[in-house]
């Protein structure tokens, strides 16, 4: 079953796959109006998107289900090899998506008996309808951009996550998406209400084997973080040099909660990602880590979005970009303290690594500070792999690619601390193939 | 038998300043050799071409190493040949770990992977012969570093690395007298593990040379040596600069 092209009877057929509601499909009906009427952004890398050729909705035979015997072998073998099935033993819950539906969700038994929720977004949204229509596109509205909208208009998998208060888990939930027909979009959406006084710490991971023709990742992420919750979501996407990744993520925080996104951003043609965090509520905190590495003709355009609208709230920005071999990489942020966010602090750092002549890197900030009682502070640098540097690591044996790889890993060693083990391991590797 | 031998040096700085003018130099295994010399004449752009430093270019004269010209090797290959260069001024590098950098190299060196418990227990002798904080090893690379500790450092690369020639260059610079002392003892250690092992140490004092005795003392004016003899000739040194040294050419004075 595929579904190719934009127009009205492809949703409602796509609506009708799911059997979903009517207030579903009136929000898919609703979207694909501010799609059309919403220009493309004006601003980051020259997008060519062929809306018309786009496989807007593709299942495999697979059945949603918890065990992997169920899912047929070579679709197994696939993720066997990706590492998915041996990194489980690390979480407490795992969902995987296969082109454009969950095929996988399984979670512990303790977390079950805590009423944790953990499902796909269909699943959720069925379920769940009292939970889902009180936060389901409240925090990215659908005509928030011409990409979140599209995304609202066909989404279709990823995940629905519900922490209940005062539950506070002890390892992660993991998504594994992965695209693998040619000129596939993948539509997920992520809606996770981390409910007040609770913790949770969640991995997405994703990738696509290289086509020769473009393919489209336009997901959005709504993320709900309670009063004095902690939610951490941690990507490390790497997809095909030929994928658009345009991506909409944002969570908003009440009081004393706190959200971090750690964002890796190592493949894809153009990557246009902004992780953001609104302060809502009195001293909320916000961090954003990223790295981005842009090799030859990819173009990332990415950073993060704070906007504090709390009283002492505190947001803190590290972005890290690496441009090589013809590489583009931009910082693109936006750090905005409003009039009532009284006593609020930001910290924005931007630093780029360049690793040749033939490779770019910009920063555009955009600060706005709208009371006297806080405070911004924004550092940015741009700085090369040093001769000096390279000649010091060499004159001790390593060869010039080993010695670079070092540097490299050394510049973003704040990004690679904050993350899981078993997934700095694989950045590592990641890193090491890209370079 | 021959360890290095540099014949008839001409090196110009990419700016197209001569550096080197007609340097030659003969170590054989298991020599100290100390070149002492005003500042600015050469001493540091020596060490680093012989290390193979690109900022600099040979435009005349060879560099033997074991026989064989190394002057169309890259600084790597130099290495793991067992060339070894204590920097005057040793840079520092954010992220990276000292322990990640010099298991690495390690393992470069040997070409083969170094196993995680042999390189600790190398790394922990080691540092505890050069009395060094163990916390040192998990920081980046002379990131923080005092001057001081950054030469310790250099010398615990030595000690696990184990090259074949040293150039020690201006080693006692920023060592206060205790830790000149045990880095001194460190390095007499190492050549007497290793007799065949040569070492050519840069210096403005007599003080090392007291605890590494030099069997030759070369003086370097203008890009070359301008005077050879033994340690008498660093004590004269000391004592009344370099204006009483004649400036005949001692190149072959030793051989
Ligand atoms: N890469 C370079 N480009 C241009 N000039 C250089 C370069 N490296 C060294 N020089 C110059 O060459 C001369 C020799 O420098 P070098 O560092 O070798 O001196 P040195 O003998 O080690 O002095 P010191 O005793 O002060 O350490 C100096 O005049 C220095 O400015
Ligand atoms: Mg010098």
């Amino acid at each position: 079953m595929e579904i190719r092209g934009l127009n009205p009877k492809n949703i409602e057929k796509i609506s009708r796959i799911k059997k979903e509601d009517d207030w579903i499909l009136d929000f898919r009906k609703k979207s694909y109006e501010a799609f059309l009427r919403l220009p493309m952004p004006s601003f980051g890398p020259s997008l060519k998107i062929d809306f018309d050729s786009i496989i807007y909705y593709r299942n495999s035979d697979d059945k949603l289900t918890n065990n992997w015997k169920n899912i047929g072998e070579s679709i197994r073998d696939e993720f066997t090899n990706l590492g998915v099935l041996e990194s489980e033993k690390y979480m407490d819950g795992m969902g995987v998506q296969y082109e454009s539906e969950v095929i996988y969700h399984n979670m512990i038994e303790e977390l079950k008996k805590k009423n944790v929720i953990f499902t796909s977004i269909e699943e959720g949204l069925r379920n769940y309808p009292d939970i889902a229509k009180r936060y389901f596109g409240k925090i990215v509205p659908y005509a928030d951009n011409k990409f979140s909208a599209l995304n609202s208009t066909v989404f279709s998998g990823g995940s629905f996550i519900y922490i209940p208060p005062h539950t506070k888990l002890d390892r992660p939930l993991q998504s594994y998406f992965r695209i693998n027909r040619e000129n596939m979009g993948q539509f997920e959406r992520t809606l996770i209400i981390v409910d007040d006084d609770s913790d949770l710490h969640y991995i997405e991971g994703c990738t696509a084997p290289t086509y020769s023709t473009e393919s489209l990742h336009a997901a959005v992420v709504e993320i709900y973080v309670g009063k004095g919750s902690k939610c951490r979501y941690t990507t490390i996407q790497n997809w095909a040099p030929n994928v658009n990744n345009l991506v909409t993520k944002r969570a908003l925080v009440e009081e004393d909660g706190e959200m971090e996104w750690i964002d890796g951003n190592v493949g894809a043609l153009s990557n246009m990602k902004y992780p953001a965090c609104i302060l809502k509520g009195d001293r909320s905190r916000g961090t954003c880590i990223t790295i981005s590495v842009a090799s030859s003709n990819q173009q990332q355009d990415t950073g993060s979005r704070m906007i504090h609208l709390g009283k002492n709230t505190k947001s803190t920005i590290l972005s890290k970009s690496i441009a090589r071999n013809g590489g583009n990489a931009t910082y693109r942020g936006k750090v905005d303290i409003g009039k009532n966010a009284e006593n609020s602090e930001a910290f924005v750092k931007c630093d780029t690594l360049i690793l040749d002549d033939l490779s770019k890197s910009d920063t555009i900030p955009t600060n706005i500070v709208e009371n006297d009682s806080s405070f911004l502070e924004h550092e940015a640098t741009v700085s090369r792999v040093s001769d000096e540097n390279l000649f010091y690591l060499m004159s001790r044996g390593l060869s010039k690619e080993k010695a670079t790889e070092l540097i490299v890993l050394g510049f973003i060693e704040k990004f690679r601390e904050e993350l899981p083990m078993e997934y700095a391991v694989e950045l590592n590797q990641l890193l090491k193939k890209n370079l | 038998m021959k360890m290095l031998e540099i014949k008839e040096l001409k090196v110009r700085s990419k700016d197209g300043k001569d550096i080197l003018k007609d340097f030659s130099l003969l170590i054989k295994k298991g020599e100290v050799h100390a070149i002492m010399g005003p500042n600015g004449t050469g001493k540091s752009t020596l060490s680093k071409v012989i290390m193979g430093s690109d900022d600099y270019e040979v435009i005349h004269g060879d560099i033997l190493y074991n026989g064989t010209s190394i002057l169309n090797l890259p600084v790597d290959e130099r290495a793991r040949q067992g060339i070894f260069l204590v920097n005057q001024n040793p840079v520092s590098i954010e992220g990276v770990t000292n322990s990640e950098f010099l298991k690495t190299a390690l393992s470069s060196v040997r070409g083969e992977n170094v196993g995680l418990y042999e390189f600790m227990k190398l790394m922990e002798n080691a540092m505890g012969d050069l009395k060094m904080r163990e916390d040192m090893m998990h920081r980046s690379i002379n990131q923080d570093f005092s001057g001081g500790e950054r030469k310790k450092n250099e010398i615990l690369q030595m000690k696990i690395l184990k090259p074949k020639l040293v150039i020690l260059d201006e080693l006692d610079s920023g060592l206060d007298v205790d830790s000149l002392k045990i880095v001194c003892e460190n390095v007499r250690q190492y050549l007497e593990e290793n007799p065949e092992t040569s070492l050519l140490i840069i210096t403005h004092y007599s003080r090392i040379l007291e605890y590494i005795k030099p069997q030759y003392v070369h003086v370097m004016k203008d890009g070359k040596i301008v005077q050879t003899s033994d340690m008498s000739l660093a004590l004269e040194i000391e004592k009344n600069g370099y204006d009483g040294v004649n400036s005949m050419s001692g190149n072959d004075v030793y051989e």
